[in-house]
Order: structure tokens, then C-alpha cells, then sequence
């Protein structure tokens, strides 16, 4: 079980890892979106990390929820609601089933998808979370899960977009990577990798 | 205010005021309205909180229309609704329908005093099913 210390150092390090790459995710959002998901991202993210002793003092799953709602609260773009989501209803699962992490997983991304109304294959950042549920689901090691977690974020390049801004350029999304797989992909990178 | 609420939300608060100014002008003050755009750092987005306040000002009893432009508005605008007490989430919806033309239809059917479901329906004619 993760303690206060474990808990506050995951928080920064995925703040870090989306303040470090937020000019990346908006430039591939400026490809095939609005071109604001880096600032967008970066800003909920330092506003969780600025709360980040208060949140890692919480048992895990209220941590989850208090980082969602502030993620719904600064974001400021459709990632906020979808972020803010997946963390608020992992927190609400986790409090319901406390050992199942990849039971509880799966179903916030079930609720991503809800609150997007989109599915797997889309050109989404559910192309990278449902595998990444489902490596968990598998038991696959921590390494295993994080390769999966790239390797499903770069195979968005070659997708049609369906759903969000992306779609309004029909053939021309093809060929770049989905900016909201990136950052997810970012994100759980960053959760795998300092995980105690 | 005995009509249904109308509030605007577009990604530019320009956007929001410029139809909410449409709609004074088709409605006076019968319609209780209230328009947000902008993302919390100032720039082009929305943003929950002031959706939330949006939906506050413009309550009624009747209910509440939200007319929104692109997605993120919409999903913002769906995810200040589940944050409002159960009593008052019952009682606000999303229209599918364009900002402009939509807010100054909605309004102009609440004005004769339409149901919150009348309201949306009639919104949501500018959209083809």
C-alpha cells in the first residue's frame, strides 16, 4: 500500500512529466486540434501538484477524487471533464473495492468513455487506457504496462479521428498521433515509473 | 422567473456575450439568461466553474437550457450539471443545437412560457435528427 511520501511523489512526477512535455502535446494538438492541450493539461496538473501535500494525506481514493475535481475545475478544455473523470471515478471504485485496481481502472475508463461518448479505436486517449486496463487486468509487469502504454499511443497516428475537434478533419487527422493518447500514455509512463 | 433559464457557453466569451445580446434583443428581460466563455487561464475554452455560476444566474424554477458551441463546452457544461444538487441537475439540460441560433430559439420559446422539454425541442429542430 502507498504511503503519504509515495503518494505526493507520484503526484509531482506526473506533473512534471506534463509540465516537461506540454509544448510536445500542444504542437500535436495544434496539428489535428485547437492546439491547447498542453497548456490546458499543465495547468490542471500544477494546480493538483500545488495542493499535492493536502491530496497525499487523503487515503488513496479521496486523493483520487480531490485531484479529479480540481482537474475539472482548472483544465479548462474537454480534457478536463475526461481526466477529471477517470481520476473521480477511480477514487469512487477504489473506495468501493480496495484491492481491485484493475477492476476499478477498467471502469473509470468505462466512464471516460461515457462522459466522451466514444469507444476504443477512435483516435482517443481510451486507445491507450483500455489496453493499459487491460495489461492490468493480464497481471503484465510494470515494464510490460508501460511499453503497451507507448506503444498504443504512437499506433493513434495511423487512425481516423471520429470524435473530438480531430474529426472535423476527416482523412487529414491520419498521420499524426492523438494528442489526449499522448498525454495518457505520458501520465501512466510517469505513475509506472515512480510507483514505490 | 416563471421561464426557463437560457445559458450560453462558448469557447470565446465574445461569442457568448454576442448571442446573449441576439437574444436580449428578440426577448427583452422575459427569459432569465446568462453567458460564459473562456478557459480558466484567460484564454479560448470553457470552464466548469463559471458554467456552474452561468446556470446559478440564469435559474428558474422551469429549468434551465444550455446552448453550447464546441465539444469542450459541451462536456464541461454535462459535467457542471452532475456537480449540481440532484434536485437542480434534474432540471438543466443541454441543447444539440447551434449556439446563436439556438439560444435566441430557445429563448424566444420560453418566453411564451414552454416547458424546459419544449424549449430544448424546439432548439433542437435546427439540428435535423
Amino acid at each position: 500500500m502507498m504511503d503519504e511520501a509515495g503518494l505526493k511523489t507520484v503526484i509531482l512526477a506526473v506533473a512534471a512529466a506534463v509540465a516537461a512535455h506540454a509544448d510536445e502535446l500542444t504542437a500535436l494538438d495544434s496539428a489535428i486540434g485547437d492546439g491547447d492541450h498542453g497548456a490546458n493539461m499543465k495547468r490542471g496538473f500544477d494546480a493538483v501538484a500545488a495542493e499535492a501535500d493536502v491530496i497525499a494525506a487523503s487515503a488513496l481514493p479521496d486523493a483520487l477524487i480531490k485531484i479529479g475535481t480540481k482537474l475539472v475545475m482548472t483544465v479548462g478544455g474537454a480534457s478536463g471533464p475526461l481526466y477529471g473523470t477517470l481520476f473521480l471515478t477511480l477514487g469512487k471504485q477504489l473506495a468501493a473495492r480496495p484491492d481491485d485496481y484493475a477492476g476499478a481502472l477498467l471502469a473509470a475508463v468505462d466512464a471516460v468513455a461515457a462522459r466522451g461518448k466514444s469507444e476504443l479505436g477512435q483516435k482517443t486517449m481510451l486507445d491507450v487506457l483500455y489496453p493499459t486496463a487491460q495489461a492490468l487486468l493480464d497481471g503484465k509487469s510494470r515494464a510490460e504496462i508501460l511499453a503497451v502504454a507507448n506503444r498504443e499511443a504512437a499506433a493513434t497516428r495511423d487512425r481516423l479521428a471520429i470524435r473530438g475537434r480531430a474529426s472535423f478533419l476527416g482523412e487529414r487527422s491520419i498521420g499524426h498521433v492523438d494528442p489526449g493518447a499522448r498525454s495518457s500514455a505520458l501520465i501512466v509512463e510517469a505513475i509506472a515509473e515512480t510507483l514505490p | 422567473m416563471s421561464n426557463v433559464g437560457i445559458v450560453i457557453v462558448s469557447h470565446s466569451p465574445r461569442v457568448a456575450e454576442g448571442a446573449a445580446d441576439m437574444v436580449r434583443q428578440m426577448v427583452g428581460n422575459e427569459v432569465p439568461l446568462a453567458w460564459c466563455g473562456g478557459d480558466p487561464g484567460g484564454g479560448l475554452g470553457t470552464n466548469v466553474e463559471a458554467i456552474l455560476d452561468a446556470i446559478h444566474r440564469a435559474w428558474s424554477d422551469k429549468g434551465v437550457a444550455i446552448l453550447v458551441d464546441l465539444g469542450g463546452a459541451e462536456t464541461n457544461s454535462e459535467m457542471a450539471i452532475e456537480m449540481l444538487p440532484p434536485e437542480q441537475a434534474n432540471k438543466v439540460v443541454v441543447c444539440n443545437a447551434p449556439v446563436v441560433e439556438g439560444a435566441v430559439m430557445a429563448a424566444t420559446e420560453s418566453s411564451g412560457g414552454a416547458s424546459l422539454s419544449q424549449v430544448r425541442a424546439t432548439a433542437q429542430e435546427l439540428y435535423p435528427a
